[in-house]
């Protein structure tokens, strides 16, 4: 099994250094070779489960229940300006 | 040899609910930034989200509008990606079964040709925040009010082979939409906004690598990018180029589009079931209760106008606009039984242009139903002449008064007695004799003469069809 270790990295935003993306790959490697072994099991005529726990999705009435706690939220961020979060900057 | 445009649309629709897709937060638009968000729409740790029934509900009820099939057992998963406006750094939507699969949309063309464009689903997600970046330097700001608001996406087949017929797929979409109630579909608030899937291909060969457009919200923009990119995609094949398959950003300045971001490199989603969420199930007898319960929709509205009131197609179209302006027009029928089709055409062509150059609308309209059809009664019953009434509707406008009260107090009551159009017609002759011999001579002409100096002398108010009808009987002489 051979892992793009850089791209899966950068598609979860993890910084990883050369030294660990090649200690990491021989792991991540032995961990899906091992989920694989799921795919020897003969589903034919299974259906296909959507969840493990086997119940329908409750669903919530159209009424707001929340008030505004913009400061207790925002109480950890790093950075706010004028009740906005600020970030770095990200433009297309 | 010719090419051929292949066009599919994703519309991202607002469904209008009282709070946001999967947790109680209020969706009103314009609070202050972040004011309305909470864990659930945050992201944060350990909170788990629930599904609000109306966006389900409205969601059923848009597949049941253009006859599609609705599944009821359907499944969310997680799109993943990383943007600051995306706190969880996935988005919630419905990928393998979606609620609503099929379906279609019938549009006619400007010359009358009928097609059937079909919608290959509509699923619900929940829409990101909102990142600004004006004016600011080395950062962005974001505002996660909008995060978690319930959307449907309608995406459609490849079927539309024209930017015109994208936008009639569109409008027509966006009328359906506006009159089930499911959205409030303003474009300008982003509630109603389009990618475009386009390609060019010759005829009969497969489809072209495909480019598309994000994200407009606007009509005139949307046809604008479309046609914009079917030359682009031409001239470079013509050139002996290949079209990459990219996202591209409108700028409606500088007319022209340019490439977002590499597709192949920037994507990859990497689906898979949220765990959070079990199926969504309805019952059959659920989805029947919400069929029963559906508005008149544009299209069956139109065919009733022109079957019980014999409306033209185009006053039929005029008044099936929107579910207020069939409302109106109804009651106004209700108050006018007479004649519906005098209703139209007061209604069309005299009410709405009044009202748009006075910059209101129906529901602002100084003139109520009840009040207009006061004005067609004595029209109906030859009280009036029609320029008259255009006059007293004018009236009517700006002040309180009644038809009834403005002609006695102006005086306005049609002449229909023929003793006195007759006493005027006599008169005319007598001081026009060159005329009255000329048309006795032979010059059909000169009746357009005598029916305006009749009109003129009765100032307007002698009944120009008794007028038309006195003077051919007493010109023979």
């Amino acid at each position: 099994m051979d892992i793009d270790v850089k791209k899966v990295a950068m598609l979860s935003r993890i910084r990883l250094t050369d030294d660990e993306a090649t200690e990491l790959g021989p792991q991540l490697a032995n961990i899906i070779g091992y989920v694989e072994q799921l795919s020897e099991v003969n589903t034919d005529g299974v259906e296909p489960t959507a969840h493990p726990h086997d119940a329908a999705m409750p669903l919530r009435a159209n009424i707001v229940t929340n008030v505004n706690r913009r400061e207790e939220l925002q109480a950890s961020s790093p950075k706010i300006e004028s009740g906005l979060y600020v970030v770095p900057k990200v433009i297309e | 040899m010719s090419w051929e445009t292949v066009i599919g649309l994703e519309v991202h629709c607002q469904i209008n609910t009282d709070t946001k897709a999967f947790c109680g937060c209020s969706t009103e638009f314009g609070a202050e930034p972040n004011s309305q968000t909470c864990p659930v729409c945050l992201g944060m740790p350990g909170q788990l989200p629930v599904l609000n029934t109306v966006a389900a509900d409205k969601s059923i009820l848009t597949g049941l509008a253009i006859d599609a099939h609705i599944n009821l057992e359907s499944k969310f998963d997680r799109k993943n990606y990383f943007y600051p406006d995306l706190p969880k750094g996935y988005q919630i939507t419905q990928f393998t079964v979606p609620i609503v699969e099929g379906g279609h949309i019938d549009i006619t063309s400007k010359d009358g040709v009928k097609k059937r464009l079909g919608v290959t689903r509509i699923h619900m997600e929940e829409d990101a925040g909102k990142s600004m970046h004006e004016g600011l330097d080395a950062v962005s700001h974001i505002d996660l009010n909008r995060s978690g608001i319930p959307l449907m996406e309608i995406v459609s087949e490849p079927d539309m082979r024209s930017a015109d017929e994208a936008i009639a797929y569109l409008k027509q979409l966006h009328q359906v939409i506006r009159f089930l109630g499911v959205s409030g579909a303003d474009m300008e608030k982003g509630q109603f906004r389009c990618d475009a899937n386009v390609s060019v291909r010759r005829p009969g060969e497969p489809f072209g690598t495909r480019t598309e457009m994000k994200n407009m919200n606007s009509f005139r923009f949307i046809k604008q990018a479309i046609e914009f990119e079917v030359n682009r995609q031409i001239e470079l094949i013509e050139d002996g180029g290949e079209v990459v398959q990219q996202s591209r950003l409108w700028d409606s300045v500088k007319n022209e589009s340019r490439p977002m971001r590499s597709k192949e490199e920037a994507h990859d989603y990497r689906y898979f079931p949220e765990p959070d969420l079990p199926p969504l199930r309805v019952t059959q007898e659920h989805v029947d209760a919400i069929r029963a319960g559906m508005p008149e929709l544009p299209g069956q509205l139109r065919q009733r106008f022109e079957t019980d009131y014999g409306l033209s197609p185009y006053d039929a179209d005029v008044l099936s606009q929107t579910r207020e302006t069939s409302e109106w027009y109804e009651s106004l029928v209700a108050a006018h039984p007479a004649d519906p089709k005098r209703c139209a055409n007061w209604m069309a062509n005299e009410l709405l242009g009044r009202l748009k150059e006075a910059g209101k609308d129906l529901a602002s309209s100084p003139v109520s139903a009840q009040r207009l059809a006061g004005l067609l009664d004595r029209v109906g019953d030859n009280t009036i002449s029609g320029k008259s009434a255009k006059d007293i509707l004018d009236e009517m406008m700006v002040s309180n008064d009644d038809a009834d009260s403005i002609i006695e107090a102006k005086g306005l009551k049609q002449v229909s007695d023929t003793g006195a159009i007759d006493a005027i017609i006599h008169e005319v002759m007598q001081a026009n004799p060159n005329q009255v011999a000329g048309y006795r001579g032979g010059k059909d002409k000169l009746m357009g003469f005598f029916v305006g100096q009749v009109m003129k002398a009765s100032r307007g108010k002698a009944n120009p069809g008794m007028v038309n009808q006195r003077l051919a009987e007493l010109l023979k002489g």
